[in-house]
């Protein structure tokens, strides 16, 4: 004998949000995106880049910028990767992170760890004293210079980055390349062991 | 040891070893390897790039099965490492032949089955060239398998090897690749392969942490109305016995996912059966209206919960899982509980500190029971109902017999219909969803289980898609029996065009179907047609006499859809039991 049709059954009243969290009908809780900077140390091998990458493409991780580069250790290699993306994302790209097998640790940087990104910016040669007195202001340096162009190093967060260029753009920038943020935990912690 | 149906297991394998003559190339390292690891099947299709492999293999005691196509041989391996517990072994050459596997190797990655896919590569110094069969195996497989390596030593190939065997059957099982690059395995090397260990970056947890185990008991032990939602990792994790005593000590509803059929016995009253799009009417209600879920070995798929706001929405969920990537992935765990299913279960059954109050949950339970029965009309001046023939079969085949199947509305009507009491009896494709996935699946099930009977439910749709499997299902005398449920269609897309797209039947239709009786006598198997009620069981019991495999071509009534229904990202409790529920929901 077929019971209630559909809309006659018997059903709860609670309901989930899209991330599978109960919640309260009258207090809807929503997870703002938040940055994180998550610094990774994996095996130094062929194809870890693209597998890192390739899984925060897969899963649609909203990413940054991503940094690789060496270690003290020759088989190691770090990764510094800033993301944004509400808590829970957080979390399940942190974990996602650990099951990669060329992954050795995964660690999310708080807020006070030390970032820095890298740009050099190409700008006309036609005022270079005004180029370096602007350089000066951003603690930047001129590395290269011709009758036509000087360009500019400038270290530092992405703010100060973002500022000096805006700075730069007096004197008719040519061209610009920035990395990502490298980042590492102050004090004496590090990925290896918890101090 | 794998918690095979009933087959009697030898418990001390100590055949004497026969002296093995030390390997001289890459490849007999990798044959060494796979001897080690105590393979005893390998499915595979030759080709330029792997033949140093096989010529290795000429020397060995592995079985090899040659199959009709590539596909098939990462099937019959997925099938292999679903009946045995260990990972089953593919072999297939650079190319078309690595990306024939690509299939079988993401279904396996879908539904944690162990296997490893070995694939030919041109020699290394043409990598990168755009070689003759060249194709980026590493790069099209990363995404799909735990890790896929590529060999670039003889000297280490048979590690590598080693590893990929060891991490395809560690923790959450899945799939691993090895590519073989032509001069590595030609290359001469006296180095012996490793023993079969998981890499140092790979850990594998095993007891969860006490005390979330204690209070994850408390809770359930708290809740009114409890169920248990046990998943493919249960069966994986050889935990069903375990499961069983837990569910009956503490007398608590089970609930299984697709992949979990198998895990809890159908026929014992606890159970009810399988939730999900197709699952039945009192698993559906039971799932929506709990109010503490302990969750084993599943990773919440969208098939099994539907829309995730309506999905068990007064529940405390307790999730039990090997992989902490899954917990709070689709819906949040309120008592997270990381370890070995089996290993859990013991430390949930110690911490309980009593039963739950859950009388008339239970009596609630039983009442969706007798409100919403799995059943079916069965009108004389109609064509043969699919749900007929597998009920049939089911009531005449032992407990332990393997059903494969292929994707779409016969492996709704197998699972459905058919009554399963223990794991390792299904044996299916969940995740990815495979059509053609059973020819070759019965092959590697009847492979790892020569013991038990094996039928393999296939759609019209389905079994054309893998059909040259056949061949090796008689080449290699294999006692199968295949019912293919006929309705001249790929049903479950029509149903869903009559369903969902104002019946408008784009490309869903065959307009003309081969006979498949027919067919399966030219591939030298036995043919049967099923018309109509009348000789259903004769028919049956002829096919199932049969020593070799046999093709039951079953015409079904071509009206016959699947329910009861929950439409995609719908509310499990809104299940529609025929199209005019469907309009209301």
């Amino acid at each position: 004998m077929p019971g209630p049709a559909p809309d006659e059954r018997m059903r709860p009243k609670g309901r989930r949000n899209t991330q599978g969290i109960r919640v309260d009908p009258e207090a809807e809780v929503t997870h703002e995106p938040r940055q994180a900077v998550l610094s990774a140390l994996v095996k130094h091998r062929p194809g870890v880049l693209s597998e890192v990458s390739a899984l925060f493409s897969r899963r649609q991780f909203n990413i940054e910028s991503l940094t690789v580069g060496p270690t003290v250790d020759d088989d190691t290699a770090r990764m510094t990767i800033l993301i944004e993306e509400p808590e829970p994302g957080i979390d399940q790209a942190k974990k996602q992170l650990r099951k990669l097998v060329p992954v050795i640790s995964v660690r999310e940087l708080e807020g006070e760890a030390v970032r820095r990104e890298l740009a050099l910016v190409k700008v006309s040669g036609e005022k270079p004293d005004d180029v370096n007195a602007v350089a000066d202001m951003y603690n930047g340096q001129a590395v290269d210079a011709s009758t036509d162009s000087v360009t500019v190093e400038i270290t530092g967060s992405k703010q100060k980055i973002d500022a000096a260029i805006e700075a730069f753009k007096q004197f008719d920038v040519q061209e610009i390349v920035r990395t990502g943020a490298a980042a590492l935990e102050r004090g004496p912690k590090t990925l290896e062991k918890d101090v | 040891m794998s918690e095979r149906a009933s087959v009697p297991k030898e418990e001390d394998e100590t055949e004497p070893e026969t002296e093995q003559e030390p390997v001289t190339t890459g490849a007999q390292s990798v044959i060494r390897a796979l001897e080690n690891a105590g393979t005893d099947y390998v499915f595979g299709v030759q080709g330029g790039a792997i033949m140093p492999v096989y010529d290795a293999l000429y020397d060995s005691d592995i079985n090899h099965v040659t199959m009709a196509h590539e596909q098939g041989a990462s099937h019959a391996a997925d099938a292999y490492g679903i009946v045995t517990g260990d990972p089953g072994v593919c072999f297939a050459t650079s190319g078309p032949g690595a990306t024939n596997l690509v299939t079988g190797i993401a279904d396996a990655n879908m539904d944690s089955d162990p296997v490893i896919a070995l694939t030919g590569q041109v020699p290394t110094e043409f990598v990168g060239n755009d070689a003759f069969q060249e194709t980026d195996t590493v790069g099209i497989t990363q995404p799909i398998t735990k890790e896929s390596y590529f060999a670039a030593d003889s000297d280490t190939v048979g590690d590598d090897v080693s590893e990929a065997f060891a991490l395809a059957d560690a923790g959450r099982q899945g799939p691993t690749l090895v590519d073989l690059p032509k001069d590595v395995t030609q290359g001469e090397t006296e180095v012996e392969p490793g023993a079969p260990e998981t890499p140092e970056t790979y850990e594998v947890p095993e007891e969860a942490d006490d005390e979330n185990v204690q209070e994850a008991a408390e809770a359930l032990a708290e809740a009114d109305r409890p169920v248990i939602l046990s998943g493919g990792g249960v069966i994986k994790a050889n935990a069903s016995s375990a499961l069983r005593e837990f569910a009956k000590e503490y007398e608590i509803p089970v609930i299984t996912t697709m992949p979990g059929i198998g895990s809890f016995p159908e026929d014992h009253e606890l159970s009810l059966e399988w939730a999900g799009m197709h699952g039945t009417g009192y698993a559906n209600m039971a799932i929506t209206n709990t109010d503490c879920m302990l969750a084993i070995g599943t990773r919440f798929d969208d098939r099994l919960t539907g829309g995730v706001d309506s999905f068990a929405p007064d529940a405390e969920v307790i999730h039990v899982d090997i992989d902490p990537a899954e917990i709070s992935k689709n819906v949040y765990a309120d008592y997270p509980l990381i370890g070995d299913a089996r290993e859990v279960l013991r430390q949930l059954f110690d911490a309980m500190p009593r039963v739950p109050d859950a009388d008339e949950w239970r009596d609630q339970c039983q009442v969706w029971k007798d409100e919403y029965p799995m059943d079916y009309d069965t009108p004389d001046d109609e064509p043969l109902k699919p749900q007929y023939v597998v009920e049939k079969f089911s009531d005449v085949t032992p407990d332990d017999t393997i059903v494969c199947t292929g994707v779409g509305q016969h492996q709704m009507w197998a699972s459905q219909f058919w009554e399963y009491t223990e794991p390792r009896t299904w044996v299916s494709s969940h995740g990815l969803g495979t059509m053609g996935y059973g020819v070759p699946a019965a092959i590697g099930a009847k492979l790892a289980a020569p013991d038990q009977e094996v039928v393999c439910f296939d759609g019209d749709g389905s079994f054309l898609m893998t059909v040259q499997g056949l061949s090796v299902a008689v080449r290699e005398q294999l006692d199968i029996t295949y019912v293919v449920l006929n309705n001249e269609a790929v049903g479950m897309v029509r149903q869903w065009q009559d369903g969902f797209y104002e019946g408008r039947r784009m490309a869903s239709e065959y307009p003309w179907i081969p006979q498949f009786d027919k067919l399966a006598e030219a591939f030298g198997a036995r043919g049967f047609t099923l018309e109509s009620y009348e000789n259903v069981e004769e028919t049956i019991q002829e096919a199932r006499d049969y020593d070799g495999p046999s093709v039951i071509d079953a015409h079904i009534d071509p009206g016959e859809n699947v329910f009861p229904m929950v439409p995609s990202g719908g509310d499990n409790g809104q299940f529609a039991l025929n199209e005019d529920h469907l309009d209301m929901i």
